[in-house]
């Protein structure tokens, strides 16, 4: 990247020392007018009562502090959860929006990279006050006053310009799924990456750094489709990529239009459902918030997350394979497909369903902690990597934990967990192997 | 719009083609599709030396394979006037090839292969990195680092794309604030750049193009020939041009809620939670638009006004008759269905294609498909015929029959049937 920051953050700090382009730069030409305009804006005609309850409510009892992955790996008040809204939204709404381009720079950081927007503080509140909504609400302000983390803005840039978040263009998309068909046909003759079939039963859609960096995920999932005879596709143009960026830095209006291209791409080619790759964030996006934003209760097309279909594969008997994978594995829940979906079981039925030795991380399923990677943060890049390592302290015990217990290999079906968890395992030596249930699945499918 | 005043509609069935014959000849095909008029199928295979390359069938004749043979073939398709193109490439360098008469030029990939009413295509191309759109094998004269959502004019003589106007690299978020992109038409950029542009069309004359565009993180504008609308609003979505003046309308947001804008200004004063996919009647005098006159539920707005019934999960393809009846397809709790004027079709379907009028709107065919089969659904009943596949039925121009191109048992069927009457229905 070229207006690139150096990473020199200061250790435990986040906020002591700021070195990210897109913050500093970004609040050089703010003004105090500017700022109360803005935040004026956006309490009143975007968040109504739900923001004044959440942030009057909170009586300050530390609850949330335990539910939290940050304060918990770093002990310091600053990083619970009510400190964070103490920081930020509350003392925007005490002064009536009258903060200055400083407190928007400390804001920003807070609310980009030091809340995972986890939701599991939401459980841990006696009120469920949900103090992910208030950090979304502080990253929509931050968005429209321009100060967003470098990474992360280039990310949502490439959004709105190539509809993925990795700017993969459109003849890069259809050439590395050929590429990746090619590949396969050396091994399974005539496999195919059908495109833009018109009414097939699944239209399956990834996100932008499978086709950018893991290209092997698309050729295990093609070949996973042909063994179970799927009747699928996926489309060559834009409307490929589920994830959403842009739902984190807060450009809603973005949001809409990705979620609405990735919709229509389906939906014009009349698939029953879609089907998507392991991954977390997206799922949010198409399940919870971009659908609802471009005003449907729940998506227009069914949509299922892979653990989902991989699971429903075993349950029907559509998939055989040659033995269980027998290495012994742990599961990493990610937040939004388990607290936000309650995937958490399904996983456990694929987990038993293809491994023969599974050992559980401890709290689990909903209770699972975050991998410090989620809501953007790994997005955020190098000026924040040292901060996120170290607020996956708490995480890394746990792996640990497992590790003692014998687990060799951590399933995690979420690309940022991927991310996260690799840079944990990598800073605390902890010394386990990360695997998607793709490859998993790959690994022990008996083919013909 | 095709052509089909010369095509055969005598009623009764003709067998094109057998998926058994082809299974016989060749050991690798892809998915079989019709021609417009149905006197032909075609299909993507690989041939004796395993290259791929492309067959057809016409009723009474075994598949013909093109002479070429290729290291690949993708996106094979009929275009309006019924000719047969496809992306076709050898020692890495693509072309498109039409009827197996392959363009001159070629490229590092083509994509995006589009249709005007009368068959004239257009693709975009990359080569070195370089991209542009052609036209019948004509490329434009100037190239870009970045090249999106290519449409051609209805003429057929012009293609527009959005482009990267100002090359910016990643990371250089301030640069691309400052405003990177535009509009080429015939690789000619507009004068002014912009933070984003997305979906550029043309008018009905092919003389102008407009797009939807954001100058900052905060101003969305409609831009007409490179001059933005005097007023930015919270979001807008694609805009389209009136047939009748150079008049352009487009959805916008405003409050937290979306109306329609006609030239700059509100047009229909009416919020919606959403509204897309707004069309002109033929005669262009009125205007369908879907929205969601409250949060979840979805129908058709003409003229601004709701249709009282409502769905759940979604609808498509509006459509206008020459008449001016409406119709589109819906989607309510799970099932899908057509409505047409304001009241659904009884019968509801596991998936429904676009409806299509006769020319003097009395009567409507519909492809769908339920418990696992395609058939046709004629004026709010579905006819017991089953298919394994077909394509969208076509009226004759009299609009006393259709003609259905379907497959049953593996073969390929031409049926031109009589709308009167007769039928058994499923």
């Amino acid at each position: 990247m070229s207006e690139s920051n150096s990473a020199t953050e200061s250790k435990n700090s986040g906020i002591k020392k700021i070195d990210d382009q897109g913050i500093l730069k970004g609040v050089e030409g703010l003004t105090p007018e500017k700022i109360e305009s803005v935040i004026q804006q956006v309490i009143t005609n975007e968040t109504g009562a739900r923001l004044k309850v959440y942030v009057d409510t909170c009586v300050h009892c530390g609850l949330c502090s335990k539910g939290c992955h940050y304060y918990l790996s770093l002990n310091d008040p600053k990083f619970s959860p009510a400190g964070k809204v103490k920081q930020t939204l509350a003392e925007i709404m005490q002064k009536k929006g009258k903060v200055s381009p400083e407190f928007i720079k400390q804001a920003a950081v807070i609310a980009y990279t030091q809340c995972n927007l986890c939701k599991r503080c939401a459980m841990y509140c006696p009120f469920g006050l949900d103090v992910a909504y208030v950090m979304s609400v502080m990253r929509r302000i931050c968005h429209k006053l321009g100060v967003v983390p470098l990474y992360i803005q280039d990310t949502a840039h490439s959004h709105s310009v190539t509809m993925n978040q990795m700017w993969v263009k459109d003849d890069e998309w259809v050439d590395t799924l050929m590429w990746q068909e090619e590949e396969a046909q050396e091994a399974f003759e005539n496999l195919r990456i059908p495109l833009d079939i018109e009414g097939a039963d699944l239209f399956y859609s990834v996100i932008g750094p499978e086709p950018k960096f893991r290209a092997q995920l698309i050729f295990q999932a093609a070949v996973i489709m042909n063994a179970v005879g799927e009747n699928w596709t996926m489309p060559s143009m834009p409307g490929w990529d589920n994830s959403d960026m842009c739902m984190f830095t807060g450009d809603y209006e973005m949001m809409e239009r990705l979620k609405r291209c990735h919709f229509e791409s389906a939906l014009n080619l009349r698939a029953k459902r879609i089907v998507m790759g392991e991954c977390g964030h997206a799922f949010r996006s198409v399940y919870d918030v971009g659908n609802r934003a471009l005003g449907w209760r729940m998506p227009p097309i069914e949509i299922i997350h892979a653990i989902d279909y991989f699971n429903e594969l075993f349950e029907q008997n559509r998939i055989k394979i040659k033995k269980k994978f027998d290495t012994p594995v742990t599961l990493h829940d990610p937040c939004n497909v388990s607290r936000g979906r309650g995937l958490h079981d399904k996983a456990r039925n694929l987990v038993n369903a293809t491994c023969s030795n599974f050992i559980e991380m401890v709290p689990n399923r909903e209770h699972n902690y975050c991998c410090s990677a989620g809501g953007g943060v790994i997005n955020c890049g190098p000026p924040f990597k040292n901060a996120r390592v170290e607020s996956g302290k708490e995480k890394a015990r746990q792996l640990l934990e497992a590790k003692e217990k014998g687990a060799k290999v951590v399933i995690a079906p979420c690309h940022n967990c991927h991310g996260g968890l690799e840079d944990i395992i990598h800073h605390y030596n902890v010394g386990m192997e990360l695997k998607f249930f793709g490859d998993i699945i790959y690994e022990i499918l008996d083919l013909p | 719009m095709i052509n089909c005043d010369s095509w055969d509609w005598d009623k009764g069935k003709k067998e094109v083609g057998k998926f058994s014959d082809w299974r016989e000849k060749f050991s690798y095909i892809e998915d079989i599709s019709f021609s417009p008029d149905g006197e032909k199928i075609a299909a993507i295979v690989k041939n004796e030396d395993m290259e791929f390359t492309v067959s057809t069938q016409s009723e009474g004749a075994e598949p013909e394979t093109w002479e070429t043979g290729y290291d690949k073939v993708w996106n094979l398709r009929f275009g309006p006037d019924g000719r047969l193109s496809a992306f076709v490439s050898d020692t890495g360098e693509w072309k498109v090839s039409t009827d197996d008469n392959t363009w001159e030029n070629g490229y590092d990939f083509i994509w995006n292969m589009r249709f005007n009413k009368s068959g004239v295509i257009a693709v975009s191309a990359q080569k070195e990195l370089s991209y542009c759109a052609i036209i019948n094998d004509v490329p434009w004269e100037n190239e870009f680092s970045k090249l999106t959502d290519m449409v051609i004019s209805p003429d057929g003589q012009s293609s527009t794309a959005v482009i990267e106007s100002i090359p910016v690299l990643e990371g250089e978020i301030f640069k691309f604030r400052g405003g990177c992109y535009s509009v080429a038409v015939n690789g000619d950029a507009w004068d002014r750049n912009f933070m984003n542009v997305w979906k550029p069309s043309f008018s009905d004359d092919s003389s102008h193009v407009a797009a939807s565009v954001r100058t900052s993180y905060n101003d969305y504008y409609i831009a007409v020939d490179g001059k933005t609308w005097d007023t930015p609003f919270s979001s807008v979505w694609e805009p389209c041009f009136d047939p009748n003046s150079q008049s352009v309308i487009a959805p916008v947001k405003r409050g937290g809620k979306w109306f329609l804008a006609k030239d700059g200004a509100i047009f229909w004063d009416r919020p919606y939670f959403q509204l897309w996919h707004q069309i002109y009647s033929p005669d262009g005098k009125r205007i369908a638009a879907i929205v969601a006159p409250e949060f979840g539920r979805w129908t058709l707005a003409i003229d601004n006004t709701p249709w009282q019934i409502t769905f759940s999960d979604y609808l498509t393809d509006p459509i206008f008759s020459h008449d001016g009846r409406l119709a589109c397809i819906f989607k309510d709790r799970g099932r899908w269905g057509v409505a047409v004027d304001g009241k659904a079709w009884d019968s509801i379907v596991d998936m429904a294609w676009i409806p299509v009028f006769s020319n003097d709107g009395d009567n409507i065919a519909v492809k769908v498909k339920k418990d696992g089969f395609y058939h046709i659904a004629l004026n709010g009943k579905i006819l017991d015929t089953k298919y394994e596949y077909i394509e969208n039925p076509i009226f004759s121009p009299d609009g006393s029959t259709i003609l259905i191109r379907g497959c049953q048992g593996g073969s390929y069927n031409r049926d031109v049937i009589s709308i009167k009457g007769g039928f058994s229905y499923a």
